[in-house]
């Protein structure tokens, strides 16, 4: 176990570079470069000056070199400063935004909270609500029940979420007035009432990104479960005379997660990348529409930043996964 | 028993058998004639549906309007007939979805194929795969379209280089699970009989592959297309929602809903109708991709 944790990680590297690479390069050679922002007025020795500052007149490699070693050597160095008071990274070089001539790290600091309300509330609600659904469906298999879990699903699967996203602001916010269409990121909760307003803006997102997810992970819990309820050692626990209840509950769920359990740490990138739309549909302030805004805007060092990050996450929660199944059934061995 | 009287069918053509199968699938018939509606509706629909061109006078009355006989999904801010806009988008709409997908299978096909029939091959392109899979998509997609979309839309005018760039983009990104599934099945056939049986009378590589190996993986591609189709859909209208698909004259059914949000509280039909018609399409696409892999599953047909 690990030598096979250690052989991951090691192998994760290569992944990681790889990326960052492609990343980098992509955004690299983007035509709005910083130099067309230098108003022509500037006279050229002044531009050559701000080009050297910024940084952007250097040969590819070495700008890659720089940012590869900015990402993963100035920036925790400077996160290890801000929590301990040392001051290691003064006089380095930090991963500077265009838009806002600030160092990118606290911006997206400053933005991932938001999203990670929003998103590990609506994973969590996804999968309170999957996981009952799948494990009932599967028990009453071909019921009436069944057939619609499974048309929930198929349509959770093929309805965009910008698509139940706006149905649900047209209804439940235009219609019937019961939520507010846009999210307020700078309600902060002191007492009860601004606790149920925080609620109140959290509910569509929430539902719409947890109703997606929900679809997906109820299938799996749903095919994990039959597939145990047939074992052999269910009619053992029949035939010694448990009720019903032990046995699904007990025996045949524990058995049926282990699968489950890979798929929702698999399932947590892609519910970043998901956020992007619910975030700019309701006006979330988090690192998805902090993108967004990059992209429109032309910040090279905020995108390549954010895309770094996601893949990160990816392959972060991709080795997660695997490793978890490992744990958690006692069949598989990685020797 | 040889007696053959009654109870045996008569042998069947294999198309007949999973057709036979597919039409047992009630939400993939569903599927089907939706997707044959929509289709029909978008690519034979301008030829009856075509209303006359408005003058500015005509388009400044007619702004805003809602359903009507004249203008059955009404007009939209600047006076245009909303159903065919929704005609053209979906042309465009289903068009992307197409083609992405044959990129993106052939793509997948071969990559697949040359990992699992070629030893040496395997661990590359695998890791190639892994990698491709790692990526941030959105984001990326994102990115591609607004870095190229300038350049393509000087080389090919704006409407062509558009279609271009998001079909390559999307099927350049989207290759890789119809790759893992192709290398499994290779890997299983490459040890067949028939396989070793033409290669010891000589066979290249090349003949073995295109004669013995493709015909036999066809089944689980094109249940992977199908899907395909459905994914890159959404992708297309995933970027248009967010601004940075198609050009505004030249719609999709993401682009209009996209159009439509600014609007959406006192003319929700203009979101409601793209968007039921992009989920339509991806829940008729998915019930058929479910059909087929039932109908092409030897295990489950003929039960």
């Amino acid at each position: 176990m690990l030598t096979f944790t250690l052989r991951r990680l090691l192998l994760a590297i290569p992944t990681l570079l790889l990326i960052s690479l492609v990343i980098f390069l992509l955004v690299d050679l983007a035509p709005g470069s910083p130099a067309s922002e230098i108003p022509l007025t500037v006279p050229p020795e002044v531009r050559m000056k701000i080009l050297e500052a910024l940084g952007v007149n250097e040969p590819l490699h070495i700008r890659y070199l720089l940012w590869l070693k900015q990402f993963f050597w100035v920036e925790p160095l400077n996160g290890f400063d801000a929590i301990f008071g040392t001051n290691y990274a003064e006089g380095m070089q930090r991963i500077i935004s265009y838009q806002s001539r600030s160092p990118v790290f606290p911006l997206i600091g400053e933005r991932l909270p938001q999203t990670l309300t929003v998103i590990g509330t609506a994973y969590l609600v996804g999968v309170l609500i999957a996981l009952p659904i799948g494990i009932y469906s599967a028990y009453k298999q071909y019921s009436l029940f069944d057939q619609f879990g499974t048309m929930f699903a198929m349509i959770g699967f093929s309805v965009p979420t910008f698509f139940t996203g706006t149905l649900f602001i047209i209804i439940f916010a235009v219609w019937l007035g019961w939520f507010p269409t846009k999210y307020d990121t700078t309600l902060e909760v002191t007492d009860w009432d601004s606790f149920l307003t925080q609620l109140r803006q959290m509910a569509m997102p929430v539902m719409v990104l947890g109703l997606a997810n929900a679809a997906a992970i109820s299938r799996y819990m749903r095919s994990s479960m039959l597939e145990n309820m047939s074992q052999d050692y269910v009619r053992t626990a029949r035939a010694k005379g448990m009720d019903e209840r032990t046995v699904v509950l007990k025996h045949v769920l524990r058995n049926s997660l282990i699968p489950v359990v890979t798929v929702i740490a698999l399932g947590i990138p892609s519910i970043f990348g998901g956020a992007i739309i619910t975030e700019n549909l309701f006006g979330v302030n988090g690192i998805g529409s902090a993108l967004i805004q990059a992209i429109r805007g032309n910040d090279l060092p905020m995108v390549q930043t954010l895309a770094f990050i996601f893949a990160i996450l990816i392959v972060a929660f991709n080795l997660i996964a695997d490793l978890l199944y490992g744990m958690l059934d006692p069949r598989i061995r990685y020797d | 028993m040889t007696d053959s009287t009654s109870a045996v069918a008569p042998p069947e053509s294999f198309r007949g058998a999973v057709w036979a199968q597919f039409r047992k699938h009630k939400g993939a018939v569903f599927g089907l004639i939706v997707l044959g509606l929509l289709i029909v509706f978008s690519v034979i629909g301008p030829l009856v549906w075509n209303p006359e061109k408005l003058t500015v006078v005509e388009a400044l009355k007619s702004k805003n309007l809602g359903p009507s006989l004249t203008h059955p999904m009404g007009t939209d801010q600047l006076g245009r007939d909303q159903m065919q806009r929704m005609m053209a988008a979906g042309k465009v709409s289903l068009a992307v979805g197409f083609v992405a997908m044959i990129i993106a299978i052939f793509l997948g096909t071969l990559i697949g194929v040359l990992a699992g029939y070629f030893k040496r091959l395997d661990g590359p392109l695998m890791r190639l795969t892994d990698m491709f899979l790692a990526l941030p998509l959105i984001p990326l997609l994102l990115v591609m379209v607004m870095l190229f979309r300038d350049d393509l839309s000087r080389a090919m005018g704006p409407e062509m280089g558009a279609f271009v760039l998001i079909v390559f983009a999307i099927g350049v990104t989207s290759w890789m699970h119809a790759a893992r599934i192709v290398r499994g099945e290779v890997l299983a056939l490459k040890e067949r009989e028939y396989v070793l049986a033409s290669r010891s009378i000589g066979a290249t590589p090349r003949r073995v592959i295109l004669r013995h190996i493709l015909p036999n993986v066809v089944s689980p591609v094109m249940v992977a297309a199908t899907l395909g189709v459905a994914e890159a859909i959404i992708t297309e209208s995933v970027l248009s929602f967010l601004g940075l698909g198609f050009p505004p004259d030249f719609p999709t059914w993401g682009r209009l809903l996209f159009e439509g949000l600014e609007y959406m509280q006192l003319y929700p039909e203009r979101v409601i109708f793209p968007g039921l018609a992009i989920s339509l399409t991806v829940l008729s696409v998915n019930y058929i991709g479910d059909g087929l892999r039932d109908a092409l599953d030897p295990r489950i047909r003929g039960r």
